[in-house]
């Protein structure tokens, strides 16, 4: 008795269906409030914290943070990383999922499985192969040395971490959505003399466009953070090869704290906005398969 | 020989999109993850097994497998619970809960690593009320529990969260009809149908915390033998130009990686199986 009687006086929105499937006042209070504790304590608290601690000497000496000269070139090489990661990184994603959703092909599970590798290795690994490679001791050391052509500590071995760690992204997103999707409309396209260019910018695209947008997102937010990949193959130089993550742990680690946490802070900012790409587009594709229906 | 490798369809553009994505994953993932296999050739047995079982190693395993497990638990629990709370209740502000579950996978992990050091150090917002406990986080293995923690939380929730949803609610009311109260339903009804869900988000954390390097390096204090985690010995070793040690405990952490790997996949083939029944 006790366990059902709440729900017919304390709570009106619920129906009556679901009024006999739901716990009593007393559960569901205390399952909120673990939830709410949890969340407050692991979510809530170091957002409200990275921003208290970025903004507590004020805003000037917030902002001249970023008049720093180190602070720019890490800005800017995080900005010039992710330009050329996403984008290749996007025409994988397309390229792959074109390959895996639209066609039957032998060992097709085996290459789904395989594009997941890189967010099962850990980031350290992620830069320790590339040193392996084209390290001062790698294989291909030595030829490069002779040709002065620099890759680790440089900004190709940053870029190469870069898009190894992010390779999944947009492919993750676009490969069950196109599976789904079907190829009737493509070969329709096809059927009524589209070319294969047409067929795929008037009729894929504007299928995928959702979905590839919050791939490249997902994809650029992780390209600008990383941090142990690109540590590994960075080799910290100020000004040079720093990115905007490294950036912030040499302020963190000189005790300027200030400083650390106003470039954390507009690299809290890019994942917020993030996440509220995601929600938006969830909600139109939401409501754009409901139109479908 | 009429192996068909492909079947016939009228789309274009097969070739190129395989061969592109082929030689692409090739070039970026294939090749040079391979090369860290054929570097630790280059090493005997004995060499071998004595950098990945040198105490110091064998240390850091420990700490990194045991607070991985604990974080994943934790989240678990939690998650389970987190979830439960967005898809049964409804309560103001639920959308914006519901996108904030992700934070820990969209925020950098060095940002991560400093806030969640800054908090709890024993000057920190949270810190300072542990310090007469007696209890100390930052710096020690518990400071690498809670980065652990933080960071694999958004993996139970929205592993477990699309089950939620999608579970019949009718069958749960059938068995109020049939006399069952509320917990025996649940342990009855829905429990069964969270499990594949549930262990495949608990893997899903564990296996993203034993890799993580980021946010834990920050609050670890990195105390050789007591609070060192793989990824930052394999750093170290790295920076001491010690390429063949790395190399051989990066072989055991991807070998790991890749068993981990393996286990989630079955356990969604398990878990989609489960559902298709239905």
């Amino acid at each position: 008795m006790s366990l059902f009687s709440s729900t017919t006086t304390a709570d009106k929105s619920l129906q009556w269906k679901d009024s006999i499937t739901t716990e009593s006042a007393l559960v569901r209070r205390l399952l909120i409030g673990a939830a709410s504790l949890f969340l407050t304590l692991f979510l809530l608290i170091p957002l409200m914290a990275i921003f208290t601690e970025a903004l507590k000497h004020g805003l000037a000496a917030y902002l001249s943070s970023f008049a720093d000269d180190d602070a720019l070139a890490a800005i800017r090489l995080t900005l010039l990383v992710a330009a050329i990661a996403v984008p290749l990184n996007a025409l994988f994603g397309v390229a792959a999922a074109w390959a895996i959703a639209k066609f039957d092909f032998v060992g097709k599970q085996i290459l789904i499985s395989l594009i997941d590798i890189p967010l099962a290795v850990s980031p350290v690994i992620s830069g320790l192969i590339y040193v392996l490679l084209f390290g001062a001791q790698g294989w291909l050391g030595p030829w490069l040395l002779d040709h002065d052509i620099k890759i680790i500590f440089a900004l190709p071995g940053i870029v190469l971490a870069t898009i190894f760690v992010t390779v999944p992204f947009v492919a993750r997103e676009l490969i069950p959505l196109m599976q789904s999707q079907g190829r009737e409309e493509e070969e329709a396209a096809l059927t009524l003399g589209a070319s294969g260019w047409q067929m795929f910018t008037r009729v894929t695209l504007p299928n995928i466009k959702w979905s590839l947008l919050y791939g490249v997102i997902l994809c650029n937010a992780r390209a600008m953070g990383e941090f142990g990949a690109v540590s590994v193959v960075s080799g910290h130089i100020r000004g040079l090869t720093n990115t905007m993550p490294l950036h912030v742990e040499i302020l963190y680690n000189e005790y300027n704290a200030v400083a650390a946490f106003a470039v954390a802070s507009l690299l809290t900012l890019l994942a917020i906005v993030t996440l509220i790409a995601k929600t938006v587009i969830e909600r139109k594709t939401a409501s754009h398969d409901r139109r479908k229906i | 020989m009429n192996i068909i490798l492909k079947q016939p369809s009228v789309l274009p553009g097969f070739s190129l999109a395989l061969g592109f994505t082929l030689f692409y994953f090739c070039l970026i993932v294939l090749i040079p993850l391979s090369g860290l296999f054929v570097k630790t050739s280059g090493l005997s047995w004995d060499q071998f097994w004595n950098v990945i079982t040198d105490p110091r190693a064998v240390a850091s395993y420990k700490l990194t497998f045991g607070a991985s497990l604990v974080g994943a638990l934790i989240n678990g629990v939690f998650g389970s619970i987190i979830a439960w709370v967005l898809v049964r209740y409804h309560f103001p502000g639920r959308s914006v809960v519901d996108a904030l579950v992700d934070l820990p996978f969209a925020l950098p992990t060095a940002v991560a690593g400093i806030t969640l050091t800054s908090i709890y150090a024993s000057n920190g917002w949270i810190g300072r009320y542990l310090e007469p406990l007696g209890i100390q986080v930052a710096f020690t293995p518990l400071g690498v529990l809670v980065a652990l923690t933080f960071i694999g939380l958004p993996f139970v929730v929205r592993t477990v969260q699309p089950v939620l949803q999608d579970l019949d609610r009718e069958v749960e009311e059938a068995a109020t009809t049939l006399g069952a109260n509320r917990w025996q339903t649940f342990w009855a009804v829905v429990v069964p149908e969270l499990w594949p869900a549930l262990l495949t988000g608990i893997a899903m954390a564990f296996a993203r915390a034993v890799g993580e390097y980021g946010s834990v390096i920050f609050i670890a204090g990195n105390m050789p033998m007591k609070s060192e985690i793989t990824p930052l010995l394999i750093m170290t070793k790295l920076e001491q130009y010690d390429y063949a040690g790395a190399t051989a405990l990066g072989v055991v952490m991807l070998v790991v990686s890749f068993v981990l790997a393996l286990i989630i996949n079955l356990l969604q083939w398990w878990s989609s199986a489960r559902h298709m029944n239905q």
